[in-house]
C-alpha cells in the first residue's frame, strides 16, 4: 500500500515479470525467476480495469489460461464451471464482459487468474475502479475467497482501509523505498516513521511528537497533568466527535472522541481544558492504563 | 512486453517494404529534380507551361477546397439533423466517389456534362469541367471531416444560446460554426491536397490543353512521356511540397483543436 | 434547428448530392446498355477487355494482403513501442497520402526503371519492373499504403495493451496472445481497412499508366482499359467496364457502410448499458458465500 506514484504497481508487475528491474532477484518459493518470462511464472494477476477478452464469453476468458496449456475439453469445463461457481458467476457463463458490471467483471478475472492455479495471486488495485459500497462488499468477499482458496496472494491498494481489512501483513511503500512491513495493527500503533504514522491512520501533533488522535483525552480539570488548551470547535461526524483545540502554547491540535466521551466531556468552544496522551508515545513501546 | 512481430526480421521488413515502396521512389524524386542542379530545377518549374499548369491546379483545388467546405458542412448538417426515409442511401451516396475509381468518375461527369451530353451542358475541355470532376472526388473528405464533430455538438450550448435571445443565425455563426470551424478547415486541406495531385478524373474532361485546361499532373504525365523525367521530377517536387505543407498544417490544427480523424 | 429550414437545406444537399454523384453515376449505367445488354457484354468479354480484368483481380490478390500484413506490422510497432522516429514512421507511412498518383508513378519509375537507380542491377538478373506485372503491383500497393495502417493504429492504441498482458500472465506466447486477443479484437477495422485499400488498388489509374506502358493484353489493367476503350472511340466498351468497376465499388460500399453505423454504435460507452454493481452483489450474496465455510 501507499500513495499514488511511489511504485507498488510496477513492484507488483516485476513479480509478474511484466516489468523488468534494473536490479535484484524475484524468489518464488525458494525459485529464482528473475529472468523468465511472465507466462512461465506461474502466477496470477488481476488489473484494476479487468483487462477482460472483450470478444470472448466469460467462459471462454476463464478457461483461456487452460485453452493455451491445451488441457481437455471436459477437464476445462469441469474447472470452469466449478471457478464460476466459486464466484458466483456461474449465471453470467455465457454473457460477453461488456454485459457485465465493474465488479462482476473483476470476479470473473479472478476465477480467469485462478484457473491455472497459479502459485502466487497479484492483484492490481482490483477494486480502484468501483462504487465505495461495492468495494466494500468485495472486499469482505475476497477475504472469505482466500480463506477457502489459500493462495498467497498479493494485493497492491491506496486505500488504506482496505489494506488494514483485507491483509494479513501489510507493506507501506512511498516514493519507491519500503518503509515499513508487519502486520496491520502493528504498523498502526507502532510506526516506523512519520511518513507512516501519517498515511495509515489521523494524526495530530501534540508536544512536538506525532499521535493519533483518538488517543488523547481530555480534562476538565487540570489536576491530572497535561496541557491547556482552548476548545475551537466541536464538530460531529456521525458517531466521532472532533475537537479542535488551540493550546497555550501557541499550536493547534485535535482530538477525536467517542459520542460518550463527548457528551461526558460536556464542552462548548471556548472552555478551557486540559489535553494529554493516554498512552505513551511509540518510542516507549510499553503500554500504560488509560488516563480517564 | 509483447512484441508479436519480434522476431528481429519484422520491424526489417516493415522497413524494408516502407523503403522500396516510399522512401527509396521519394528520395529519387527529390534527387532526379535537382540532378541538374538548382538552376535547372529552377528552369523546369517556372517554364510558362509548368507555370500555368500549377497556378491552374492550385486555384482549381482552392476553389473546390473553399466551395466543397460549405457543400459538406450543408450535405452533413442534413445527415445528423435531419431525418427521412433513405437517408442511409444518402450517406452511402457521399461514399460514391471515394469507392470509385478515378477514371470511372472522369467518365461519369463526361458522359453528363461532356460533348454527348443530354442535358445540352458541355463543359469537356473548359476549366469548369475540371472543377466539377475535383468537386465529385473531393466531396466525401468535405463531408466526413465534419460531421462527426456535428454530430458531437452539445445541443444545450444551441439551447443556451437561444434562450438568450440569439436567432438562429446568430447561433449558427456564433455557436456553431466556431465549433465545426477547425474541422472544416481540416476538410478543405485534405480536398485541397487531395485536388491538386489528381489526375484521373480530370484527364478525361478536361481535354488537357496546355495553357488552358492542363493540370499539373497531366503536365508531369506527359513530360514523363517524353522523357525529360528530370523536369517532370521538378514539377512532382513542387506539388509534393505544396501537399505537404497543407497536410502538416492539418496536423497542427487537429492537435491544437482536439479534432479527431474521420477519413 | 428551426423547421423552415429543414426542407430547404434537405433540398440543396440531395439537390447538390444528385447532380454531382447520383446522375452522372446513374449515366454510365445507362450509356452501358443504351445499346442493348448484348452490346455491352460483347464490348467486355473481348479478349482485351477480360485479360485486364483478371489482371486487376490478380494485382488486387497480391498488393492487397502485402499492404494488411504490412499495415498490422507498421500499428503493432507505433502502437506498442515508443521511439524516436515513430513520428516519422508514422509520416512516411501517410505519404502516399500527400503525393498525385502520377508522381508515384515517376517515381517508381526513377528508381526501378532502365535508367533508375536499380535499372542495371535489374536488367542484370533479367527482372522487368516497369512496364511489367510487377510495377504495377508496386504502384498499386504504394497508392493505397496508408489505409489499413489509419483504420487498425487508433484501435490497437485505445486498446492498450492489459489485455495482452492478461494473456502473458495466463501462460500465453506472443504468437498465441496476438492470434487470440489482439487479432479479434481489431477485426473490426482491420476489415474496414483492407476494403478501403481494395477500393483504392481497383481504381488506381495514375500511376499505373506511368508504369505500366499500358500495353492492351499484356499490361493494362481495367482503368487503363477503360481509358483506351475512349480513346478508341469505344464508348460501350469503356462504360461498360466501368460498369463493372462501379458495381465492385458499390458492392464496397454496402460493407463500409455497413461498418460505419456499426462503428457509429460502439462510440457510445459500454459502461451505459451495463448493469451496476449494487443490484447484483446484495448482503445475502455474501451471506450464501460464507455458508461453505461453516461446514
Amino acid at each position: 500500500m501507499g500513495p499514488s506514484g511511489g511504485g507498488k504497481s510496477t513492484l507488483l508487475r516485476v513479480v509478474a515479470g511484466l516489468e523488468s528491474p534494473d536490479s535484484g532477484t524475484v524468489e518464488i518459493d525458494g525459485q529464482d525467476l528473475t529472468g523468465i518470462p511472465a507466462r512461465q511464472r506461474g502466477i496470477g494477476f488481476c488489473f484494476q480495469h479487468y483487462a477482460p477478452f472483450r470478444h470472448l464469453t466469460v467462459r471462454r476468458n476463464v478457461a483461456f489460461g487452460l485453452e493455451v496449456r491445451r488441457r481437455p475439453k471436459a477437464e476445462i469445463r469441469a474447472k470452469v464451471d466449478e471457478l464460476l461457481e466459486l464466484v458466483r458467476i456461474a449465471h453470467l457463463a455465457d454473457r460477453y464482459p461488456s454485459e457485465l458490471s465493474g465488479g462482476q467483471r473483476q470476479r470473473m478475472a479472478l476465477a480467469r487468474a485462478l484457473a491455472i492455479e497459479p502459485k502466487v495471486l497479484l492483484l492490481d488495485e482490483p477494486f480502484g475502479a468501483l462504487d465505495a459500497q461495492v468495494r466494500q462488499q468485495l472486499r469482505v468477499w475476497l477475504r472469505e475467497l482466500h480463506e477457502k482458496i489459500s493462495v498467497t496472494t498479493v494485493l497492491v491498494t491506496h486505500d488504506q482501509e482496505e489494506a488494514m481489512e483485507v491483509a494479513d501483513r501489510l507493506a507501506i511503500i512511498n516514493e519507491g523505498r519500503l518503509e515499513q512491513i508487519g502486520a496491520p495493527a502493528e504498523i498502526y500503533d507502532k510506526p516506523d516513521n512519520e511518513f507512516v504514522m501519517k498515511f495509515l491512520g489521523p494524526a495530530t501533533e501534540l508536544d512536538g511528537a506525532w499521535v493519533r488522535p483518538h488517543d488523547l483525552v481530555i480534562h476538565n480539570e487540570p489536576g491530572i497533568g497535561g496541557q491547556g488548551a482552548w476548545v475551537e470547535r466541536i464538530t460531529h461526524l456521525g458517531f466521532e466527535v472532533r475537537v479542535d483545540l488551540k493550546l497555550d502554547n501557541g499550536s493547534s491540535t485535535w482530538v477525536q472522541l467517542s459520542r460518550g466521551a463527548a457528551a461526558e466531556l460536556d464542552a462548548v468552544p471556548g472552555d478551557q481544558v486540559w489535553v494529554s496522551r493516554a498512552t505513551p508515545s511509540k518510542r516507549q513501546g510499553a503500554l500504560t492504563e488509560v488516563v480517564s | 512486453m509483447l512484441r508479436p512481430a519480434a522476431r528481429a526480421s519484422g520491424p526489417t521488413l516493415i522497413v524494408t517494404y516502407l523503403s522500396l515502396l516510399v522512401l527509396l521512389p521519394i528520395a529519387a524524386i527529390l534527387s532526379k529534380s535537382f540532378q541538374n542542379g538548382f538552376g535547372s530545377f529552377w528552369t523546369a518549374v517556372t517554364q510558362p507551361e509548368a507555370l500555368a499548369a500549377l497556378k491552374l491546379t492550385l486555384i482549381c483545388s482552392l476553389l473546390v477546397a473553399a466551395f466543397n467546405s460549405v457543400a459538406g458542412l450543408v450535405i452533413a448538417w442534413v445527415l445528423v439533423r435531419d431525418e427521412f426515409p433513405g437517408k442511409r442511401v444518402v450517406s452511402a451516396v457521399v461514399d460514391l466517389p471515394f469507392a470509385l475509381p478515378t477514371i470511372v468518375a472522369g467518365l461519369t461527369l463526361l458522359s453528363l456534362y461532356g460533348p454527348n451530353s443530354p442535358f445540352g451542358i458541355n463543359v469537356a475541355d473548359a476549366r469548369i469541367g475540371i472543377v466539377l470532376a475535383l468537386a465529385f472526388v473531393t466531396l466525401p473528405f468535405s463531408v466526413r471531416s465534419v460531421q462527426p464533430v456535428l454530430a458531437e455538438l452539445d445541443r444545450e450550448t444551441e439551447e443556451a444560446a437561444s434562450s438568450l435571445g440569439a436567432s438562429s443565425s446568430v447561433v449558427l455563426r456564433r455557436v456553431i460554426l466556431p465549433s465545426v470551424a477547425p474541422a472544416m478547415l481540416a476538410g478543405a486541406g485534405l480536398a485541397f491536397a487531395r485536388a491538386i495531385g489528381e489526375f484521373g478524373s480530370v484527364v478525361l474532361i478536361s481535354g488537357n490543353l496546355p495553357f488552358k485546361t492542363e493540370v499539373a499532373s497531366s503536365w508531369i504525365y506527359s513530360l514523363s512521356q517524353s522523357d525529360q523525367l528530370s523536369a517532370a521530377a521538378a514539377v512532382s517536387t513542387v506539388l509534393i511540397l505544396i501537399a505537404l505543407i497543407v497536410l502538416g498544417a492539418i496536423g497542427l490544427v487537429r492537435r491544437r483543436f482536439n479534432v479527431g480523424e474521420a477519413v | 434547428m428551426k423547421s423552415r429550414w429543414r426542407l430547404p437545406l434537405r433540398t440543396v444537399a440531395l439537390g447538390y448530392l444528385a447532380l454531382l454523384v447520383v446522375v452522372p453515376v446513374g449515366s454510365v449505367f445507362y450509356r452501358a446498355f443504351q445499346h442493348g445488354f448484348t452490346a455491352a457484354w460483347d464490348a467486355v468479354t473481348t479478349p482485351e477487355a477480360v485479360h485486364a480484368l483478371w489482371l486487376t483481380l490478380l494485382v488486387v490478390l497480391i498488393a492487397v494482403p502485402l499492404n494488411t500484413v504490412f499495415g498490422v506490422g507498421v500499428s503493432l510497432i507505433l502502437a506498442r513501442h515508443r521511439f524516436r522516429g515513430a513520428w516519422l514512421l508514422d509520416a512516411f507511412v501517410d505519404l502516399p497520402l500527400a503525393v498525385s498518383p502520377v508522381v508515384v508513378g515517376l517515381a517508381l519509375v526513377l528508381v526501378y526503371g532502365k535508367t533508375g537507380w536499380f535499372g542495371n542491377w535489374l536488367a542484370g538478373h533479367g527482372i522487368q519492373i516497369i512496364f511489367s506485372f510487377p510495377g504495377i503491383v508496386m504502384a498499386s500497393a504504394t497508392v493505397a499504403l496508408p489505409y489499413v495502417v489509419r483504420e487498425v493504429l487508433p484501435v490497437l492504441q485505445e486498446i492498450g495493451t492489459d489485455q495482452e498482458q492478461a494473456a502473458t500472465t495466463l501462460g500465453a506466447s506472443s504468437f498465441t496472445a496476438f492470434r487470440r486477443i489482439t487479432l479479434p479484437s481489431i477485426r473490426r477495422s482491420l476489415a474496414y481497412g483492407v476494403t478501403l485499400t481494395t477500393a483504392r488498388v481497383l481504381g488506381e489509374f495514375g500511376a499505373v499508366v506511368v508504369v505500366s506502358g499500358a500495353i492492351a493484353g499484356r499490361t493494362q489493367t481495367m482503368t487503363l482499359f477503360i481509358q483506351d476503350s475512349i480513346d478508341n472511340l469505344n464508348p460501350v466498351g469503356a462504360y461498360a467496364g466501368a460498369v463493372i468497376l462501379a458495381i465492385i465499388a458499390l458492392v464496397v460500399l454496402t460493407v463500409l457502410g455497413g461498418d460505419r453505423e456499426g462503428r457509429k454504435a460502439k462510440w457510445r460507452s459500454p459502461s451505459d448499458q451495463s448493469p451496476s454493481d449494487s443490484e447484483t452483489l446484495s448482503p445475502s450474496t455474501t451471506s450464501v458465500l460464507m455458508s461453505p465455510m461453516d461446514h
